[in-house]
């Protein structure tokens, strides 16, 4: 940790929570937070990459250890896909494993030492750095409003124009004229529901995630040749090695949920009512 | 001016342990009902613990997510107050 002269608790959390900004044109919507965009594109790369040599080189006879690997992961998301959607999986199965190793990839992140990130970011002079691209809510709610536009496109493939309105205006209570606007309302929050659960709820973990490690670094702060300070950086050593061992259930099991909540949303869009 | 920042302070703390101490009741009795429903279901019909575990791991990531955003919007307003903005 950098021994600046006012490094206090707080600024060392703000800090670590700065996300390096490039403010394009007036005003500030045009604000890109570009370490997540780079770190976002480069583990979908990485993830991308990995598979793709994978399949390149794979064999049909006995397959080597990571090719195995690669086919445990595929066929466990085509199951997962073929339990909650019956039809054609050409689409659907390819997307989730696509957002299952990329959302793993991203909050991955998580289990690299965020001082470790700032130290050679530093070095190489940027003034903020965060590694982790599932702890910027912009990545995770645009991951769950793409997940949302596909919704709605399937739902006007699977049921045409027609059908889908009608739905939308006739679904959950009838076909009574009284009751078309109450229906819309109702709907309209059912479907924004979806992608802003999904995107907080990831957004959540990995942030809360990513907290704790911080107040864990924080502790390891005052550690010390005292005895107190022993027992604080020992603490410290064993508390982040038992919240990282947990974190990389709650890793896999957020890419696991966002990946299967966006296939059972995708497939509710085929259902008829 | 140093009155206010110790009221809001001492606000903003009791807000913080509200929030986690409420979503930590509310996700453990979650977690606890699911498991027991599990355990039940599981010394019942031990053929169907895979199918089971999948979704009991499922819920559990969703159980846990309502508390873990708390805890995050809390540690937030625990380091970084945006409340304490106003006065400054």
């Amino acid at each position: 940790m950098a021994a600046g002269t006012d490094l206090t608790p707080s600024s060392y959390i703000a800090h670590h929570l700065t996300n390096l900004r490039v403010t394009f044109g007036e005003g500030g919507f045009w604000t890109l937070n570009v370490d997540t965009i780079v770190m976002g594109w480069l583990m979908g790369i990485i993830g991308i990459g990995t598979f793709w040599l994978v399949a390149r080189t794979a064999t049909r006879g006995v397959p080597g250890r990571f090719q195995g690997f690669i086919e445990l992961i595929v066929e466990f998301v085509d199951n997962t896909i073929k339990d909650v959607f019956p039809g054609s999986r050409k689409f659907l199965a390819p997307l989730a494993l696509t957002i299952f190793v990329w959302v793993f990839m991203m909050n991955a992140m998580d289990l690299v030492p965020i001082d470790w990130v700032a130290m050679i970011m530093h070095g190489l002079g940027f003034s903020a750095w965060k590694a982790v691209p599932t702890t910027d809510i912009n990545t995770t709610f645009g991951m769950s409003w793409s997940v949302f536009f596909l919704v709605i496109f399937f739902s006007f493939k699977a049921k045409g124009v027609g059908g889908y309105l009608h739905e939308l205006f006739t679904a959950p209570f009838g076909s009574n004229p009284i009751l078309w606007i109450p229906n819309l309302v109702l709907n309209i929050v059912e479907l924004l529901a979806k992608p802003i659960s999904l995107g907080m709820r990831l957004f959540g973990n990995m942030y809360a995630g990513e907290l704790v490690f911080m107040l864990l670094g924080l502790l390891a702060s005052v550690a010390a040749l005292t005895i107190g300070g022993l027992a604080a950086g020992a603490a410290s050593l064993v508390l982040t090695w038992a919240w990282a061992v947990f974190h990389i259930l709650i890793i896999l099991l957020q890419a696991f949920i966002f990946m299967v909540l966006a296939a059972v949303y995708i497939a509710m869009a085929h259902e008829h009512h | 001016m140093q009155e206010s920042l110790a009221l809001i302070q001492s606000y903003t703390a009791l807000g913080i342990a509200i929030i986690v101490g409420l979503g930590a009741i509310g996700a453990c009795l979650g977690i606890g009902i699911m498991g027991s429903k599990f355990l039940e279901s599981a010394a019942r019909q031990p053929e169907l613990i895979p199918q089971l575990q999948k979704f009991m791991f499922l819920l559990a990531g969703l159980i846990d997510a309502a508390f873990l955003i708390g805890v995050g919007i809390a540690m937030f307003f625990g380091f970084a107050n945006p409340l304490l903005s106003v006065i400054r």
